[in-house]
């Protein structure tokens, strides 16, 4: 986290999980960056990262997918993992953040 | 005249580790959950063990052979199950996501959104683009999406 921090790079983590949910984890897991709730898919559909009927009761929820974006908005780098239990590593992509340093 | 057949139940129980350690406890760590060795080779062990039970398990020389012979199958047979299912869950079940081909490329604007935060404070992405970071403007934002606990 703070590597992040000196490398300038906001983390944002976006989930259909409720606000009260995201602050539970956040305390449990000692987390102090930004904790977004999208409950109905809205922002999740709009990048079309849903993962249909994968939630508890079939609900929709967001497949795993990360994306580094400078100050213009501009998409910099991403990972849409192909498979659930491969994810990004932070050493990597604070590598990618470098692309970033004007 | 041998009584208790541990290589077939040792097998059995590092096969039942195998399987509960990944999730419980190498899933945390990038080098052990991106490609599940240590599990894997847990479950060479296991199945080792296991083949040396089997051959035991069936030899002539059991007190009770036919009970030996049945409690070998099952054993044998509920070890394998939990090795199917931990590589069905990890190369089968987790790749079963979607394409997401509509998502932002490289080079992309990224569609501009406000939610909730944990505080049910309203944020949108502009703000957290400009919300200075230890007093400076930051370089960038690390979008996370992730599948939460629902």
């Amino acid at each position: 986290m703070a590597s992040f921090n000196q490398a300038g790079i906001r983390p944002v983590a976006i989930s259909v999980d409720k606000p009260e949910v995201s602050r539970d984890l956040m305390q449990k897991a000692g987390y102090t960056f930004t904790f977004l709730s999208d409950p109905n898919v809205e922002v999740i559909r709009r990048y079309d990262l849903v993962h249909a009927g994968a939630g508890e009761n079939g609900h929709d929820i967001a497949r795993p997918a990360e994306f580094l974006i400078d100050s213009t908005g501009t998409v910099r780098w991403l990972n849409l993992t192909e498979n659930y239990w491969v994810r990004a590593r932070p050493g990597d992509i604070l590598d990618k953040a470098k692309l970033l340093q004007q | 005249m041998r009584k208790f057949n541990w290589p077939l139940w040792v097998g059995f129980l590092l096969a039942l580790l195998a399987a509960f350690s990944y999730f419980a406890f190498f899933v945390q760590f990038p080098v052990t959950r991106d490609f599940p060795w240590v599990n894997l080779l847990l479950f060479l062990l296991a199945a080792i063990l296991l083949f040396i039970g089997m051959r035991r398990g069936f030899a002539r020389n059991r007190a009770h052979p036919t009970r030996s012979k049945i409690v070998t199958s099952f054993v044998t047979i509920l070890s394998v199950v939990v090795i199917a299912f931990f590589i069905f869950a990890i190369f089968i079940a987790g790749r079963w996501l979607p394409a997401s081909t509509g998502a932002p490329h490289v080079g992309q604007k990224v569609p501009e959104f406000t939610l909730s935060d944990s505080n049910n404070r309203q944020v949108s992405l502009n703000q957290l683009m400009s919300e200075p970071m230890e007093g400076k403007a930051p370089k960038g934002v690390l979008l996370v999406f992730y599948r939460g606990w629902w």
